[in-house]
C-alpha cells in the first residue's frame, strides 16, 4: 500500500461516491464467482457451504456492528437498508402510530422514505440542525410523541462530514421506548459505534463503504424490534428481505467488515484524521474567502467539505479533474438539478457560498502526497475562475 | 360583471407522480430545456418536498413559476420557460 513519495498523476478523493474495493476482498470473492457454488438454500452440498459461507458473513458483519449475528438483514445497499429501517418499522406499527422523527440533513433514501409514509398518511417531522449540521438530543426529545413510531439519525452526514451525538440520542430513545435507527454509512470503522452497547435498534451498513463490492448492504435490527419486510417472495432472510443472496458480494461484505475492524484497531481513522487536518489548514490559508462546512471537531476522520466564493464547484470539479483530482460537490442531487443541496440549506449557508461547494473525501490508500497535490493545485484553479467571474456573478 | 379567471393551457405537461425528490427537478429540467421560451409547461407531482423544490429551483433558474394547485395530495406546477 503505498503511504507517500512522488507527485502522483491522479488523486483520488471521492470514496464516498465510489471507494476501490480492497484486492484482499476481490481474492475471496473470485472463487465464489469463477468456481460452482450452490444456492444457500439449496437442501445439496454445495447449497450447504454457500449456506456456511452466508453465515460466516453475517458473523463477520454483526462484530463490525456490535450486534447480534441473527440480526443481521443482508440488503442490496444502504439505500435498501434504509428503506427497509424506516417502511418497515413504520408500516408494522398501528395505523395510529405511525409519527417518525428524522433530521433535515439525512441522505435522500431516508428522506424519500419518509416522504413516501406522509403520503401514505404517517405524520414525519425533520429536525432542523446547527450551523454545524447538529441535530440536538433536546429537540430529539421534545418531537418524541405518543404516536411516535421510529427516530431515524444517520451517524454523520455523508454531505459534510458532522457526526452526531448518536449515544445522547440514544439514551432519550431507549428511556422513551422508541427505537432508533441509524444510518452508519461513512461512520462504521471511523468513528466508535456499536450498535447493542450504544442502545440502537436498527443500524444501515454499505459493502462499498467499507471497501467492498457495490450492491451490498446490511440492516441490523435488535432481536424484539418488529419491521415489516419491504421485498416480498420465498422468505429469505428470515423472511425479511426475499430473494436469492447474491453469495460472492455477501462473502466480500464480510471480509471487507474483518478487515475494517482490523483497520481501526491498527488507528487508521488516525491517520486519515492527520491527513485531513492537513488538507484543511492548508486550503483556508492557501484559499481566500473559503470556509469548512461542517463541524471542526465532530467530524468524520476521512472528511473535508468546502465552500467558496465566487467559483462555481461545477468548474472547479472539471479544472481538477484536468489536472488530475477527482473530487465531487458533495451532493449528487444538487448537481443533477442546479439546486442547492438541501444539507447546506439546512445549515444556512448563504446562496453564494452554495454555488462553491467542494468535498474531499479520503480513504484506506489516501496518501500525504495526495493530499499534497491537492493543497498545491486547488488555489491556482479558484484563482484563475474567481478572475474570469463577472463583478456581478460574485 | 365579473370577468371568468383566466385558464392557462400548457403547451406540454409531464407527469411526476410517484417520483421523488430529484427525479421531478431532474424531469421538469429536461423539459424546458426541449421546450420554446414563453412556453408553458404543467408539472404533476405528488412528492410532499416539490412544492419547496420547485419554487428554489424556479427561483434559482429564473423560469416563471405561473401557478401551483394542489388537488387530493397531488401539485400541479405551471411553470413559463424565460430564457
Amino acid at each position: 500500500m503505498e503511504r507517500g513519495g512522488a507527485a502522483p498523476d491522479r488523486v483520488y478523493f471521492d470514496y464516498a461516491g465510489f471507494a476501490p474495493v480492497d484486492p484482499r476482498v476481490l481474492a475471496v470473492m473470485r472463487p465464489f464467482l469463477e468456481a460452482g457454488i450452490g444456492n444457500p438454500s439449496a437442501p445439496h452440498s454445495l447449497g450447504s457451504e454457500a449456506r456456511e459461507s452466508l453465515e460466516a458473513a453475517r458473523a463477520k458483519v454483526a462484530r463490525l456492528v456490535g450486534g447480534s449475528t441473527s440480526g443481521v438483514v443482508f440488503t442490496s445497499g444502504a439505500t435498501e437498508a434504509n428503506n427497509l429501517a424506516i417502511r418497515g418499522v413504520v408500516l408494522r406499527a398501528p395505523a395510529g402510530a405511525r409519527h417518525v422523527i428524522s433530521s433535515a440533513v439525512e441522505h435522500i433514501s431516508v428522506l424519500n422514505a419518509c416522504r413516501d409514509l406522509e403520503k401514505a398518511g404517517a405524520a414525519v417531522t425533520l429536525l432542523p440542525v446547527d450551523g454545524e449540521g447538529r441535530v440536538s438530543p433536546d429537540e430529539v426529545r421534545r418531537a418524541i410523541r405518543p404516536d411516535t413510531a421510529l427516530v431515524s439519525i444517520g451517524a454523520a452526514c455523508a454531505e459534510i462530514g458532522t457526526t452526531q451525538p448518536v449515544t445522547d440520542i440514544a439514551r432519550i430513545t431507549r428511556a422513551a421506548g422508541i427505537p432508533l435507527h441509524v444510518d452508519a454509512v461513512g461512520a462504521l470503522g471511523r468513528m466508535p459505534l456499536a450498535g447493542a452497547a450504544m442502545g440502537f435498534d436498527l443500524m444501515t451498513l454499505s459493502s462499498n463503504d467499507l471497501y467492498g463490492p457495490p450492491g451490498a448492504g446490511a440492516l441490523w435490527v435488535k432481536p424484539g424490534v418488529k419491521i415489516a419486510p419491504q421485498i416480498l417472495g420465498g422468505g429469505q432472510e428470515g423472511g425479511y428481505r426475499s430473494g436469492t443472496e447474491n453469495l460472492p458480494a455477501l462473502v466480500g461484505l464480510g471480509v471487507a467488515a474483518e478487515l475494517m475492524r482490523a483497520e481501526v484497531a491498527h488507528g487508521e481513522p488516525a491517520r486519515l484524521a492527520g491527513l485531513r487536518d492537513r488538507l484543511v489548514e492548508r486550503l483556508l490559508a492557501a484559499v481566500p474567502d473559503c470556509r469548512l462546512t461542517g463541524s471542526r471537531s465532530a467530524r468524520l476522520p476521512h472528511h473535508v467539505s468546502l465552500v467558496l466564493r465566487g467559483a462555481k464547484a461545477d468548474s472547479i470539479l472539471l479544472d481538477l479533474d484536468l489536472c488530475g483530482v477527482a473530487a465531487s460537490s458533495g451532493s449528487a442531487c444538487a448537481q443533477r438539478t442546479g439546486t442547492p443541496s438541501h444539507v447546506l440549506r439546512a445549515i444556512g449557508c448563504a446562496p453564494q457560498e452554495m454555488e462553491g461547494s467542494l468535498c474531499f473525501t479520503l480513504g484506506r490508500w489516501s496518501t500525504t502526497a495526495e493530499v499534497d497535490a491537492v493543497i498545491e493545485r486547488l488555489p491556482p484553479i479558484v484563482s484563475r475562475l474567481r478572475s474570469l467571474a463577472l463583478p456581478a456573478s460574485r | 360583471m365579473a370577468t371568468a379567471p383566466k385558464v392557462l393551457i400548457p403547451d406540454k405537461e409531464i407527469d411526476c407522480i410517484g417520483l421523488f425528490c430529484p427525479i421531478p427537478i431532474v424531469k421538469t429540467r429536461e423539459a424546458i430545456h426541449g421546450m420554446s421560451v414563453g412556453e408553458l409547461l404543467a408539472m404533476l407531482s405528488d412528492d410532499p418536498a416539490s412544492d419547496a423544490d420547485m419554487r428554489s429551483w424556479c427561483r434559482g433558474t429564473g423560469h416563471d413559476l405561473v401557478e401551483v394547485t394542489r388537488e387530493g395530495g397531488v401539485y400541479r406546477f405551471l411553470v413559463r420557460k424565460t430564457r
